[in-house]
């Protein structure tokens, strides 16, 4: 056999099971998508977004639980992003080479890969317990925990790819640092920063755990902040918990809901990376 | 100025011609003076003891092969290297006698007198009208009318306002490299700078464009002392009134250009000009 034909071969081989393995993982994706479209689609009506979640056995929706999704991930986004887009630009533009920056990042990168019980559990045991009940500012706490280290990590890695001649030639110029780093760094990088912050909403709007110990739920409708706060991740463990049929309609209904909305921040995020890239 | 003049000073950059002795003003003044400068990245020493001089309203060029630190004496001028923790200059560098290497010195004071072009051009992520803006802003408040005339001075002169009038206000991320150079210049001069630092800015741009920005460096000749790092010595020949030949962080020798390209007093200039090395 000469060496040409062994080499195809061999390629055709590898090439196989490349194929294998990509078609491999697609398909538990399309298995997951099409499961939750088949019995998620059926509870996708009018009262799913104007009724509140119901007891067992009369119809209802799931607005409070989307209303408190929103508003604690809406509180989180608020809180983490200034935080992480400020010790993002620490990272990249003030610390390059010291030590100091060197462990913050080691440290973020820690708590990036923190599993989310473990900071519902944290806030647990500094809020809710100090504070004697569970409450929505707590669920919204925990989020933005989670928040933080994606938006430090990514505003990092932006801010790394503006290449040093900009700022060179914002400094040539005369101007100080921080005016650098607004005007020239920020905007070279700001839709990958903007990207981070979506792909962040994306991670917190369907977490459970750390919602589980802090918010928990709610049955009714409320505003109330320092109340229990109903919201999506939580209502769908416990309806699809349960043993009776509509609520594990409404289950469905709201992982459909999480999904979706997962996947347009997810697509929203790429489409804003990719025009980026097109634009420079 | 007259144009006889502006010939006079072409051919004859320092032997005052007639002209020039009847105006002391056209006398090539030293705009800045360095004295024994040397530069360490960390512990390497990348310049050994650099003496030389700035002529005001002349054009000095730095040639030399890859790696001589010809790039790293213009990032002195304005020092810029502070931007990176481990590099530092030792030394005086005299800009109209005040010594710009001492500690203390306020940073962005200094660039804003001393503008700086680099290799590759570096609009920034705004418009046409903004990058330009951007330097002005920085240390003057000026009306709407008077900034857009500053913004149109500036372009005027980097020889630009003819082809980005209409859409001053697109990205200048959009133009041509060579647009964009010229951009970087126009932003340059708009701060009206007293020295002009150019680390080879016509390497990254295609004869036509290169031409361009030496018919404007004859130019801007005229009102500013310009400093001039370049790998084409076409270039330096054609466009400098001194040149300054470094190889491995020495500075061998630094003559009126023309002496330089056609009696240098070192071997090594020689050898190096007429392609023998480097």
């Amino acid at each position: 056999m000469s060496i040409y034909t062994r080499r195809r071969i061999t390629n055709g081989v590898v090439m196989s099971l490349s194929v294998a393995a990509t078609a491999f993982g697609l398909l538990w994706l399309v298995l997951v998508l099409w499961t939750l479209l088949e019995n998620g689609i059926a509870a996708i009506t009018p009262a799913l977004f104007s009724q509140m979640t119901p007891p067992p056995g009369s119809a209802g929706g799931l607005l409070n639980a989307i209303f408190g999704s929103v508003v604690m991930t809406f509180i989180a986004t608020l809180v983490g992003t200034p935080t992480g887009i400020l010790a993002g630009t620490f990272l990249a533009e003030y610390s390059r080479g010291s030590r100091f920056g060197e462990v913050v990042r080691f440290i973020n990168d820690i708590l990036l890969s923190a599993p989310s019980i473990i900071v519902g559990l944290f806030v647990y045991e500094v809020m809710v317990v100090r504070m004697g009940h569970f409450s929505a500012w707590a669920g919204s706490m925990a989020l933005a925990i989670i928040v933080i280290p994606v938006v430090v990590r990514t505003t990092e890695d932006m801010l790394n790819l503006v290449p040093n001649a900009l700022r060179e030639a914002a400094a040539a110029l005369g101007s100080p640092k921080w005016k650098v780093i607004i005007m020239v760094s920020y905007r070279a990088a700001i839709q990958g920063m903007v990207t981070g912050v979506m792909l962040a909403v994306a991670r917190i709007a369907g977490e459970t755990a750390p919602l589980l110990f802090t918010a928990l739920n709610n049955q009714f409708w409320s505003t109330n902040l320092n109340a229990p706060m109903a919201n999506l991740p939580v209502v769908i463990f416990q309806f699809a918990m349960s043993p009776y049929a509509d609520w594990q309609v409404l289950a469905w209904g709201g992982a459909l809901l999480i999904t979706l909305t997962v996947l347009c921040l997810n697509i929203g995020a790429r489409a804003l990376a990719s025009w980026s890239t097109f634009k420079q | 100025m007259s144009p006889p003049q502006s010939a006079a000073r072409l051919a004859m950059p320092v032997v005052p011609s007639d002209a020039d002795v009847r105006d002391p003003e056209l006398m090539p003044a030293q705009k800045a003076v360095l004295r024994n400068v040397d530069f360490f990245y960390d512990s390497f020493r990348a310049l050994k003891n650099i003496s030389l001089p700035l002529h005001d309203k002349r054009v000095t060029a730095f040639i030399g092969p890859s790696g001589c630190g010809k790039s790293t004496l213009l990032r002195i001028l304005n020092r810029i290297y502070e931007l990176y923790p481990g590099q530092r200059a030792t030394g005086e560098v005299l800009v109209d006698g005040e010594n710009i290497l001492a500690p203390g010195l306020d940073l962005n004071l200094l660039r804003a007198k001393i503008g700086m072009v680099f290799q590759k051009p570096t609009p920034f992520p705004m418009s046409i009208y903004d990058n330009i803006a951007f330097g002005i802003r920085l240390y003057e408040r000026l009306t709407r009318p008077e900034l857009d005339d500053r913004i149109e001075a500036a372009l005027r002169r980097a020889a630009l306002w003819d082809e980005v009038k209409d859409k001053l206000r697109q990205s200048g991320l959009g133009l041509s490299g060579g647009q964009q150079q010229r951009l970087c210049i126009a932003r340059a001069v708009a701060v009206e700078p007293e020295i002009l630092l150019l680390d080879e800015p016509a390497s990254a741009l295609d004869p036509l464009s290169t031409q361009r920005i030496e018919e404007l460096i004859a130019e801007l000749k005229d009102d500013y002392c310009i400093a001039i790092v370049t790998h084409n010595m076409q270039q330096a020949a054609r466009s400098s009134d001194y040149t300054a030949f470094m190889y491995l962080g020495e500075l061998i020798e630094f003559d009126e250009t023309e002496r330089i390209f056609t009696h240098p007093k070192q071997k090594q200039t020689e050898d190096y000009i007429t392609g023998r090395f480097g």
